[in-house]
């Protein structure tokens, strides 16, 4: 195939992927765009297929079968409550392939001379170091979503230091490399560094704190790109540049939102330590607690005529989502407004509640943003907070003492009545005391979730309104 | 230990001190639970509902015999078919919980010492924020409100809401409520949802803001004094400010068709607020509601009790509204005493526990086996019953001086342009050619992904990852080498992108096809 339909095919096939992310402004349209997206891939791939030579036909063939077998496996088997461990493991794929696409690179020779030779040096280097780091990164994010690793920041004496001496190590290992005469003897640093990326990867998402994990989940998402990113320009093709600065942007913009959402500094967050200490100084506002049985809670919802739900990254872990769905359901049919209010940093994903929300049936034109919500729960009658606590912290807008001062929260608390799901009195992620439970107008209703909201529906069944 | 709950003997009085329901709440803490026959008639409440309840139902006598503790909602008086004040048939040390008015029933209390008995008091039940739930006061208050605005539309001859109709005008009802306690706020409120048009004054400034946001008006004299006592509760004022106060009630009566009075307070009699002369200024069809008719009443026309017609005025008296609404009103009362006895039973085992050093409990506590314990010696910190009216303070929005700042962002600025320009000095034209690329892919990038909806950001991130398996791409370029160890790391690098493209898309739409409109 000559080299100029190649180009075309390969920009056609950005122009889809681009088509692809802009398909997903609206859930009407999202479908579509993921289908541009498919084919765009199937163009890419078809392409260099056709344009390579046909010895290695029977590898690509083979490979290309069982790893399309088992990602679709995967995709179909995947609970709507595992997507974070999902993405996360697909990250650290591409951070792996990075790494060998890198390798792969390096040892075949090449004719290069001069600045030519230094930048392909310079674009291989950095491609693989960014591979080991997204990779073992987004290995550990893996273990710390399935729960295998405790979601506590691991705290090493030292750690700022260590990642400084590992990042100068790299970079006189990256002049190293350079200077080597030939591939044979290059290898030794490249491989070092290998060895040290891989280690501070883990190391940087050990000290990141369970609840930080959209952070972290969007940043290694960035860090793929930009190791896709590097592997175009190692191999001088423009698809997988453009591809990887796409990719690289998305989850960038997304760190960022998440960081926005919490009113952390993405460096601190990146960083990590969240968390460790408990939260001091913080006025610990005492006061008496409302219980209410499931009974009652049903009674108040029954009277309502306004509700808000509010859900948080407790019902993913229960499983409650279809219960509540059932419920908003019920209340809806006897028309009653419900509505769902989410908060940007919900669950483990960007966007994770939605998800899980429209998994079990709930019309996504009910599910409403912070921004679009905020101002309506003046107006709420009864807004059943589950498995929610530091997103729905009036310590956050009226204590500036709080840890989480300054990070946008939902102000259910300016809801008629506030119910609060929670299995007991015990402080949230940020380890702050959340005196929305002291409040005039909030019951807290304890139990585990799920059980609680099974019990609301039983009762919502038995007496129809 | 056994709980009992007689039948109120107060003339009219209709509530009960315990509900079907909040007796299934003190089974729950315990207790045994005995209702005498007929407790709750005229609330609604069947003996058959108490006993499926899980309550025993008796006679007089022998509830009051045998039981530990009597909840009731009226001070205990001489009762009509024993012919024997309760006080003294109530068992020896045990414990009676109702509403007691100390100040007013001190010879009772005497009579009860004798027989050691332990008394609790809702209306002695301190005003703090933790005692919220076992206030009685406000909840039958609340009711009060409420019914006061019920009892004067009723004697009035109009419509509250205005109209204009084919047949003339209706105009709107205009009613003043004086004091903005929970009885004022109640009566506020509902007139407003009846359409009136409601004004509303009190000695409290700080009130101020909840009259208003229930729709009504602030009326305020020219003196400036600050009627809030302790407790949330209003003291007595200068006479100076009563002069003003008086002024402020003729000027309105010539204006308004409907005065609710609900002035209080705490150990005093009602203050006069309506002389004979004020309500003389009302137009005739005009009514007042005396709220505090049991303690003397505000307007001194007032018949506690009863509704009489002066100068063709309405003045109503009762002293039973929240017994008018039996049901609901026995409810709340008795969530309250459920809520108090939750307080007493640590345990939850149907122990009474009265620990004088819980200043909620030590203030309810009137006697305690056999010794008067009231006035309970002051508490130790204030609380004001009024929030604070929310004073959030604008949290400071990022401290740092703006000018260091831009300093910053241009010192970046300048050094990215010098690198970027060092870069195109040396780089060879080829790798140019794809760093424009990276640089205009990323602008494309940011604007695309700030377009996506925050609701598919999760599809998002696994359309992303689908998409950067494109390094497969990269692997593929590499197997056409005839080298095997190359073949045998692309080849790895192969199968591990296509795993990536294969689920992340496939994933991406099972998500997608889950978002349904409704």
């Amino acid at each position: 195939m000559p080299s100029g339909i190649s180009n075309i095919a390969y920009l056609g096939a950005s122009a889809l992927f681009i088509l692809s992310l802009s398909g997903l402004s609206h859930p009407g349209t999202a479908r579509r765009g993921n289908l541009l997206g498919i084919a765009g891939m199937v163009i890419a791939v078809l392409t260099t297929v056709l344009a390579g030579s046909p010895d290695g036909i029977a590898i690509i063939i083979g490979a290309m079968l069982v790893g399309g077998i088992a990602g679709a496996m995967l995709a179909k088997r995947v609970e709507m409550t595992q997507m974070p461990q999902l993405v996360a493991v697909l990250h650290s794929f591409v951070g792996l392939a990075a790494v060998l696409v890198g390798y792969a690179n390096y040892l075949d020779t090449h004719a290069l001379t001069g600045a030519e030779k230094a930048i392909h040096e310079v674009e291989t280097y950095l491609g693989i170091l960014i591979g080991a780091v997204t990779f073992t990164g987004s290995i550990i994010a893996f273990l710390k979503l399935q729960g295998t690793m405790g979601g506590k920041p691991m705290l090493l004496p030292g750690r700022h230091a260590l990642n400084a001496i590992a990042l100068l190590v790299c970079v006189w290992l990256g002049y190293a490399f350079l200077s080597a005469p030939d591939a044979q003897q290059g290898l030794v640093p490249l491989a070092i560094m290998t060895g040290i990326a891989l280690l501070v990867g883990a190391h940087l998402v050990l000290a990141i704190g369970g609840a930080d994990m959209p952070v972290v989940v969007s940043m290694l998402n960035s860090y793929s790109g930009w190791a896709a990113a590097a592997t175009g320009f190692m191999l001088g093709n423009d698809l997988l540049i453009i591809t990887g600065a796409l990719v690289g942007s998305s989850g960038a913009i997304l760190s960022y939102i998440m960081c926005k959402a919490m009113n952390r500094k993405f460096l601190s967050v990146i960083l990590g330590g969240f968390g460790a200490v408990q939260a001091q100084g913080a006025a610990t506002e005492q006061g008496e607690v409302l219980p209410v049985s499931s009974e009652e809670v049903g009674n108040l919802l029954k009277d309502a005529s306004d509700v808000i739900i509010v859900p948080g990254y407790g019902m993913a872990v229960a499983q409650a989502q279809g219960t509540i769905s059932e419920i908003a359901r019920r209340l809806r049919a006897q028309g009653v407004n419900v509505r769902f209010g989410i908060h940007p940093v919900a669950g483990r994903l960007p966007g994770h509640m939605n998800v899980l929300l429209a998994e079990a049936r709930v019309p996504y034109d009910i599910v409403l943003e912070m921004e679009e919500i905020n101002d309506d729960f003046e107006k709420a009658d009864v807004v059943p907070v589950v498995g929610a606590n530091d997103i729905v912290n009036p310590g956050a807008l009226e204590d500036p003492g709080s840890p989480i001062a300054g990070m946008p929260v939902l102000e259910v608390w300016k809801a008629r009545t506030v119910v609060v799901s929670k299995r007991s009195m015990a402080a949230g992620y940020a380890g702050v005391d959340n005196p929305l439970f002291y409040k005039e107008n909030t019951r807290m209703w304890f139990g585990d979730a799920k059980g609680s909201v099974d019990a609301l529906l039983r009762q919502l069944e038995e007496a129809p309104a | 230990m056994t709980i009992g709950v007689p039948r109120e003997v107060h003339p009219g009085e209709r509530r009960v001190a315990a509900t079907p329901d909040s007796v299934r709440e003190l089974l729950k803490l315990g207790y045994q639970v005995v209702v005498e026959t007929g407790a709750g008639q005229e609330a609604s409440f069947s003996d058959a509902d108490y006993s499926a309840a899980g309550a025993a139902i008796v006679d007089a006598a022998s509830l009051w015999a045998s039981v530990d503790v009597v909840i009731k909602v009226r001070p205990p008086q001489v009762h009509p078919s024993l012919g024997v004040e309760e006080a003294a048939l109530l068992k020896k040390h045990a414990t009676l919980i109702g509403f007691v008015w100390p100040a007013q029933q001190m010879a009772m209390l005497e009579r009860l010492t004798q027989r050691g008995a332990t008394v609790l008091a809702m209306d002695c039940v301190p005003r703090i924020s933790r005692a919220q739930k076992l206030d009685a006061l406000s909840s039958m208050a609340n009711m009060a409100g409420y019914r006061a605005v019920i009892e004067a539309a009723h004697a009035f001859g109009r419509p509250f809401a205005g109209q204009i109709t084919a047949a003339g005008k209706i105009p709107p009802a205009r009613v003043l409520v004086i004091g903005a306690g929970v009885a004022g706020l109640a009566a506020i409120g509902a007139a407003r949802s009846l359409g009136a048009v409601v004004r509303a004054f009190d000695t409290r400034p700080v009130v101020r803001q909840q009259i208003e946001s229930l729709g009504a008006e602030f009326l305020t004299v020219e003196i400036e004094e600050d009627g809030s006592g302790s407790g949330g509760y209003a003291k007595e004022m200068s006479p100076a400010f009563i002069e003003a106060e008086m002024r402020l009630f003729a000027e309105q009566a010539r204006e308004v068709d409907i005065i609710i009075t609900t002035a209080l307070i705490p150990g005093r009699p009602a203050p006069k607020l309506l002389e004979a002369g004020t309500v003389g200024l009302m137009r005739a069809g005009s009514v007042v509601v005396d709220l505090a008719a049991e303690q003397g009443g505000n307007c001194v026309l007032t018949v506690p009790g009863e509704a009489v017609r002066q100068h063709g005025v309405t003045i109503i008296g009762y002293t039973d509204l929240p017994s008018r609404m039996a049901a609901q009103a026995s409810q709340l009362y008795g969530t309250n005493i459920r809520h108090l006895l939750t307080e007493l039973t640590p345990g939850k085992d149907g122990q009474l526990v009265v620990d004088m050093d819980d200043e909620m409990i030590r203030g309810a506590t009137v006697l305690h086996q056999g010794t008067v314990t009231w006035p309970p010696p002051p508490l130790t910190v204030a609380i004001p019953q009024q929030q604070a009216p929310a004073a959030t303070p604008p949290l400071q929005a990022e401290a740092e001086p703006p000018r260091s700042r831009t300093g910053a962002t241009l010192l970046a600025l300048v050094i990215a342009v010098a690198a970027l320009l060092g870069l195109g000095a040396v780089a060879p034209p080829a790798f140019m050619a794809h760093f424009t690329v990276f640089v205009l892919a990323i602008f494309v990038g940011y604007q695309v992904v700030w377009n996506v909806t925050a609701a598919l950001h999760t599809p998002l991130m696994s359309v992303t990852n689908a998409i950067s398996g494109i390094i497969v791409v990269g692997a593929l370029v590499q197997l056409g080498k005839p080298s095997l160890v190359t073949a045998v790391i692309a080849g790895s690098a192969v199968l591990l992108a296509t795993i990536n493209i294969a689920g992340g898309f496939l994933v991406t739409q099972r998500m997608l096809k889950m978002f349904q409109r409704d």
